[in-house]
């Protein structure tokens, strides 16, 4: 919980009952008049904590503990990408919104001879979706008894992702940390055999730390995160060692809620995820919970749905993408050719859009302020009706640009016809197809 | 260090337990019939409440062959599109838990000739059966009032009732003891609004089963999602015109986007088109399942399959 001014202003040296903090009260040396302005900027996160040198240990980690979310935020990194980690908030999208996807890692492994091309493969894949480049975020290499640390070289220098080195060796760990050199990794895993030398090697190469404990068990995952955060790791990732549907929705559910609901720090933090093959289960992590999600191979014909399931979830309900309204030529199209109306949502817009430049057929789109709905719930919310229709006609001066006065309006309202005929007169309405896909066949049969 | 207990939330709403179906014994001629809902937690969270049914497959199978399918789809069932009996025993071989027989818009689809495939598909499969109209209000009535007749005893589930259009369907299902499919356009308030103008005809609410809609992946899922998600809360906080089973039709929306009909001329990105496509459909229905969803209706044999395997790993 966030504390409020005064009750930081009660841990800083013009509180504290020991003299020799006592004595710095009021010093100036964070740069602000009292430790009570100095309170209040950090109650308003202007001020860090650092600032100010003499605040004792205990307020420290009171202060500290206080201003940390719920789920920590963690950072992968390496050659300016940048992958952040939890941070949410919610344990349902609609409640408001989920803040950080998880991350999709593809595993190689070191016995494995095309590593490097995988991961250059991996990082160089992009698929564009309603006008987003949507991408992978990084590559989980595995120690499996080959050169771990030339395979991590070989694709750190193959992708310039972020990495996730899998191994539970610490002599293998170390060599792949300093191969990885340059790269923020996360290091998985921690076990409750290796955890102080992987917690050493963690904070001596500053990566995030995965913990694992032997067997799925809330306690002894959130036992193992404790120890090695008094070893002195913050960035700590949860495996809690599920890898089937049932027992990974569960706990995921289990653990976020004792992270949001429950105030428990102990798992306060994201939760790495096993997907293996199985596209199925790596859309139950992105829905349900998972912060880094690891495939053991890499298709385009898998990867696509799910990072546009990925970009589905995490879109925020309170905002539909919209698109701007207006006339969108397509295909560089003549006074001559088709005028179609759509609605500005930006999976409506896209849909038609796509359908009509890879068609090749020239085209005028205009695109109707339907605030952001589709054609179907825009039209029952009253947001695409013959009144709004007529207006994005008339506002975007479409008599006068064309040589025609033929409207196509989408299958799903036709109904508005005949009020559209009323509303724009000297105007001939055509209903066209119901789905986008259906738009190109209709214009090369109906449009002559 | 203290104890961390697992979370367990209390719910005291309940969904209502609906059976599809009728064995001889009860009056019909199926050879089994499929129950969902009764669940008393959110999906799959078996630690702190009940689950008493997984959620069941239904196929959808077409009277003619269909015209505007994938070619993935088409070659999938191969030559059984021509004749429907043949398509029902098909879905039946192939995992289905009901057959959705739904009509398309033709010529000769008369009352009589509704009559005819009704009875050729419940001699063709012991699978509790879905009939669906094509959609339009005035045919919908017609032969949907023909099959709840003709099918008498058989416990059918008849529809799409849609608020512009639910009480010849409703009546004839009263009429002869069906079940209701309810659809409404992904919004919590117009699918309880639904149900209530239902409940009000006299229709048990045992007997009707909500279809909130979906959008497929990529075009709109988030949308049916969440309102499947409020609808599952709704229900277990006790909103009764809430605690309804839900049935979406993934099959029908994945199948109509661009990534599962296209095979040239898009992005490499994209991928192989089969495995593509049937990614595209067994990730709607994977992500529908976990948020609510008590029946799927799927097209292609292979997503049955898989979305099969998921539930038995969600449920065992």
């Amino acid at each position: 919980m966030a504390l409020s001014g005064i009750q930081i202003y009660k841990l800083l040296p013009a509180s504290s009952k020991n003299p020799e903090v006592k004595k710095h009260a009021n010093c100036k040396e964070c740069g602000f008049p009292t430790c009570l302005a100095f309170a209040m900027k950090l109650a308003q996160k202007q001020a860090e904590l650092a600032q100010c040198p003499y605040v004792e240990e205990e307020s420290k980690a009171q202060l500290e503990a206080s201003a940390a979310p719920p789920i920590r935020l963690i950072t992968l990194s390496a050659d300016g990408r940048k992958l952040e980690v939890g941070n949410e908030t919610v344990m349902f999208r609609h409640e408001k919104t989920f803040f950080h996807p998880p991350g999709l890692f593809v595993r190689v492994k070191d016995t494995q001879p095309d590593a490097a091309e995988v991961a250059k493969a991996v990082a160089g894949y992009a698929v564009e979706y309603v006008g987003m480049d949507l991408t992978l975020d990084g590559i989980a290499v595995e120690a499996d008894g080959g050169d771990f640390a030339a395979t991590v070289a070989a694709v750190k220098a193959a992708s310039s992702l972020p990495l996730i080195l899998l191994t539970e060796d610490p002599a293998a760990a170390e060599a792949g940390l300093k191969a990885a050199a340059g790269v923020r990794v996360l290091l998985w895993a921690a076990t409750p055999d290796n955890w102080q030398a992987m917690a050493g090697l963690a904070k001596q190469y500053n990566a995030a730390l995965a913990v694992r404990p032997a067997e799925t068990d809330l306690n002894a995952l959130a036992g193992l995160a404790e120890q090695v955060k008094n070893a002195g790791v913050e960035d700590i990732v949860l495996d809690p060692a599920c890898r089937d549907f049932r027992t990974s929705l569960q706990t995921f559910t289990q653990l976020r809620r004792l992270a949001l609901k429950h105030g428990e720090r102990r798992v306060g933090y994201p939760i790495l995820a096993f997907a293996g093959n199985d596209p199925l289960l790596a859309g139950q992590h992105i829905a349900k919970y998972g912060g880094f999600i690891i495939l053991d191979s890499f298709s385009p014909a898998t990867v696509y749905p799910l990072l546009v399931l990925r970009a589905n979830i995490f879109t925020d309900p309170q905002k539909p993408i919209q698109v701007q309204p207006g006339v969108y030529e397509i295909n560089n199209p003549k006074p001559s050719d088709p005028l179609m109306v759509t609605t500005n949502f930006s999976i409506t817009y896209f849909s038609v859009a796509n359908e009509l430049e890879s068609s090749g057929l020239p085209g005028w789109l205009l695109v109707a302020d339907a605030e952001g709905m589709s054609v179907l719930t825009a039209w029952a919310a009253g947001k695409f009706d013959a009144e709004r229709i007529a207006k994005a006609v008339n506002n975007n001066g479409l008599a006068e640009k064309l040589a025609h006065k033929r409207l196509i309006i989408p299958g799903h309202v036709a109904v508005l016809m005949g009020e559209l005929e009323e509303e724009l007169p000297g105007w001939e309405i055509n209903v066209g197809p119901r789905e986008a896909v259906d738009l190109p066949n209709y214009l090369k049969m109906q449009w002559g | 260090m203290s104890a961390i207990a697992i979370p367990v939330e209390k719910w005291s709403g309940k969904v209502r337990e609906v059976t599809l179906g009728a064995t001889a014994e009860q009056g019909g001629t199926r050879t089994k019939t499929v129950t969902v809902g009764g669940e008393t937690t959110l999906p799959f969270l078996h630690f702190e409440g009940q689950l008493p049914h997984p959620p069941a497959i239904a196929v959808e199978i077409r009277d003619r062959p269909p015209a505007d399918w994938s070619p993935v789809l088409l070659e999938a069932w191969g030559d059984v599109v021509n004749d429907v009996t043949a398509w029902a025993r098909a879905a039946e071989e192939q995992g289905a838990d009901i057959v959705l027989l739904q009509f398309s818009l033709h010529h000769d689809l008369t009352a009589d000739y509704a009559r005819q495939t009704l009875r050729r598909v419940l001699s063709a499969t012991g699978l509790p059966l879905i009939v669906f109209g094509p959609g339009q209000a005035d045919i919908d009535n017609e032969i949907l009032v023909a099959v709840a007749e003709e099918g008498k005893g058989e416990n059918l589930v008849l529809g799409v009732c849609e608020d512009k259009n639910y009480r010849t369907i409703v009546a004839a299902a009263l009429a002869h003891n069906h079940m209701v499919n309810a659809r409404t356009a992904m919004d919590v308030n117009l699918a309880k609004q639904l149900n209530i103008l239902i409940s009000d005809m006299g229709m048990p609410v045992e007997r009707i089963i909500m279809d909130p809609t979906t959008g497929a992946l990529g075009y709109g899922i988030e949308y049916g999602y969440s309102v499947m998600e409020r609808l599952r809360l709704a229900a277990l906080q006790g909103d009764s015109m809430t605690q309804l089973p839900m049935l979406v039709t993934p099959g029908e929306e994945a199948w109509r986007t661009k990534e599962a009909r296209a095979g040239e001329g898009v992005p490499a990105a994209w991928g192989d088109w089969a495995e593509r496509a049937i990614n595209w459909e067994t990730i709607t229905a994977g992500t529908l399942i976990e948020s609510g969803a008590d029946i799927v209706v799927l097209r292609h044999p292979e997503s049955v399959k898989r979305i099969r395997a998921m539930i038995n790993a969600l449920m065992n």
